[in-house]
């Protein structure tokens, strides 16, 4: 195991200006009774990825408050990763095949992280599949276990599930992303939101002058609307699709389209989908297809500041943390009613949901042709935000979390 | 001005959405589930979902009527499920009775929806509710009024509109203290009035804000100088 070293650290004190000094309080509040007590994060990388991104920015977070907290990444080999990586698939509902020999590296490699951590800080968060595992060290009586699963358990391949179930059942509660994913479990099983920092350079508020170079490097025109979707080129967020709603829509309104992802160059299917995306696109100059580096922040949130709408017409999704992103920079939103897009987008409330191709085109159309609705719900959108999907809440829950634990002992 | 022998406690609260095992996948299943559910669930889809949707003050009013119109696409269940006004509830009991009864009469009116599989099923959750002490109190209306001032949105629902569950009486822990505490019931009166659907919460906290600083203008005269503005 590897103690992880946060790199980025926000003070507390700066987050009162986005989300007012009395929820900074009543952070303070809960965190009180959990001073000095002991917690650790567990996961299997240190960078890259949605969970690291978020362990990053919560522990410096936990630490203000006085929580003993410390973040440790499992070790293991290729052939651990490999195995690791194949049963996430199949969770996530791949046909696969998982042999002795898989399970067997999978029990090896926790057995000897196992044999080198103490795993007794007073509450213990393992992350996803990979370390689940660990709780074999648990003592009789002792601390406090909870899995974290920020992956869609909706339709697991059973072999995979089967086994992994056999470690799970025995932490005192599961964490899933939203109700859908979750499983009939012997545990308590409890809702836990990803989250955004609204400070990160990702969410945070940008100087219009960098917005229009953004704009001016791409050659989009700022004067028309602009239809975004920011995610990488993958059949499941159907970029293909956007390409045909933004078509229905162009019959009616002088439109641009925007769709912007990661580089595709290391993912062979990815290229494979860029391709198609390009000859979709072929001969219209409005369409500006971006390959973007594979972190680039600021970029990204300048795309999305100088959206009039955004789209994310996914066919499949995880929880689509573009979404929140969107709806903190008061942006309509028109997104597909799939994983947990729903909870960030409340039909008519905080955007609109949509179906199909031409129940996208046909909400595009709508809000081009009422602003002052897409305003309405960019505005909501923002305070559904603030209130559920910020790095804040988050902190919240867990301290929530731990107090609940550890009353209930 | 008043002081009161008894102070007032602020408290924060927080909530985890523990998942169930129950969803429903058309009207008639989702009527099994508001009868067999547990308290806490309807609490957490309705009273407490409020206090996270505050800042939505047109149509929306609660977890269940928003499926109704969202996934189960009838429009008529959801109006009358939205109408249901948990501030004329001081019982779960009470409030799952109407829900039921409104459900209820829907799937008898209308036999044909009641078996038909919605778009997304609808998942029942229960609250978690862990209170811890907020670190101020107050004995007169001068603390009062900086104690709502640096609440939380969390603290402030947990005791302007959860607390009638607690209390079990038509009324909140703000207009009760107000009352018993430093008898201000005409104050009192005025502060339950507020509403809290076409108001958001922060709406909410400015209006009771300046209804207490009419209060200390009536009390304080001329002699303080200006109360403080409401927010």
């Amino acid at each position: 195991m590897l103690e992880v070293q946060t790199a980025s650290r926000i003070p507390l004190d700066d987050y009162a200006e986005v989300i007012g000094k009395g929820e900074l309080e009543e952070l303070r509040a809960l965190a009180k009774p959990l001073r000095g007590r002991t917690v650790e994060m567990i996961n299997s990388t240190a960078v890259g990825g949605g969970v690291a991104e978020i362990l990053n920015r919560l522990i410096p977070l936990a630490e203000e408050l006085d929580v003993k907290i410390r973040w440790e990444v499992m070790t293991g080999g290729e052939d651990f990763f490999e195995v690791t990586k194949s049963f996430h698939n199949a969770l996530h509902g791949e046909p696969y095949h998982a042999t002795p020999r898989d399970f067997e590296v999978f029990r090896a490699y926790n057995e000897r992280n196992r044999a080198r951590l103490a795993l007794d800080s007073e509450f213990v968060v393992i992350h996803d599949p990979q370390p689940a595992a660990l709780i074999e060290a648990r003592k009789k009586n002792g601390n406090h276990w909870v899995w974290r699963c920020h992956i869609d358990l909706s339709h697991p391949n059973r072999g995979v599930w089967d086994f992994l179930e056999t470690y799970v059942s025995k932490y005192d509660g599961a964490m899933f992303s939203s109700p859908e994913f979750a499983r009939k479990l012997p545990i308590p099983q409890y809702l836990f939101y990803p989250a955004i920092d609204p400070l990160a350079e990702k969410n945070r508020e940008l100087e219009p002058e960098f917005i229009a170079d953004v704009l001016s490097r791409h050659a989009i025109d700022p004067l028309r609307p602009i239809l975004t979707q920011i995610s990488r080129f993958d059949r499941l967020k159907d970029p293909v699709g956007v390409i045909r709603a933004y078509r229905i829509a162009k019959r009616y309104f002088d439109c641009q389209l925007v769709l912007a992802g990661g580089s595709a160059s290391d993912d062979p299917e990815g290229a494979v989908v860029l391709q198609e995306v390009l000859q979709e696109a072929h001969g219209d100059p409005d369409i500006k297809v971006l390959e973007l580096p594979a972190w680039a922040p600021l970029e990204v949130n300048a795309l999305q500041r100088a959206s009039t709408i955004v789209i994310q017409k996914s066919l499949r999704e995880g929880f689509g943390l573009t979404v929140s992103e969107a709806l903190w920079k008061k942006k309509p939103v028109i997104a597909s009613a799939v994983g947990g897009i729903p909870t960030q987008v409340i039909h008519k409330h905080t955007g609109l949901l949509a179906h199909s191709v031409e129940g996208t085109a046909y909400q595009i159309r709508f809000l081009l042709s009422h602003p002052e609705i897409a305003a309405k719900l960019g505005e909501h959108g923002h305070e559904h935000v603030k209130e559920n999907f910020l790095i804040t809440q988050k902190l919240k829950r867990y301290l929530t979390l731990f107090l609940a634990l550890a009353k209930s002992a | 001005m008043n002081t009161s022998e008894m102070p007032f406690e602020f408290f924060t609260v927080a909530h985890l959405t523990r998942i169930g095992n129950q969803s429903a996948a058309t009207l008639a299943e989702f009527l099994t589930g508001l009868e067999q559910c547990s308290d806490a669930s309807i609490f957490h889809h309705t009273f407490q979902t409020l206090g996270s949707h505050h800042f939505l003050t047109e149509g929306f009013s609660n977890d269940f009527a928003q499926w109704a119109l969202a996934d189960a696409n009838r429009d008529a269940l959801a109006e009358q499920l939205t109408a249901l006004d948990i501030r004329d509830y001081i019982s779960i009991a009470a409030l799952r009775a109407d829900l039921c009864r409104v459900v209820r009469e829907y799937c008898g009116a209308h036999p044909e929806f009641a078996h038909q599989t919605t778009l997304e099923p609808f998942y029942f959750c229960e609250s978690v509710e862990v209170t811890v002490p907020f670190g101020r109190t107050a004995t007169t209306l001068d603390e009062f009024r900086q104690g709502i001032e640096h609440l939380s949105h969390a603290a402030f629902y947990f005791h302007f509109i959860s607390s009638r569950l607690r209390l079990q009486l038509r009324t909140n822990d703000f207009s009760h203290w107000l009352a018993d505490g430093l008898g201000l019931k005409a104050l009192a009166d005025s502060v339950n009035r507020i509403d809290i659907y076409t108001n958001t919460l922060d709406s909410a906290r400015g209006k009771l804000i300046q209804l207490i600083d009419l209060e200390r203008r009536k009390h304080v005269g001329s002699t303080n100088g200006e109360p403080h503005s409401a927010r």
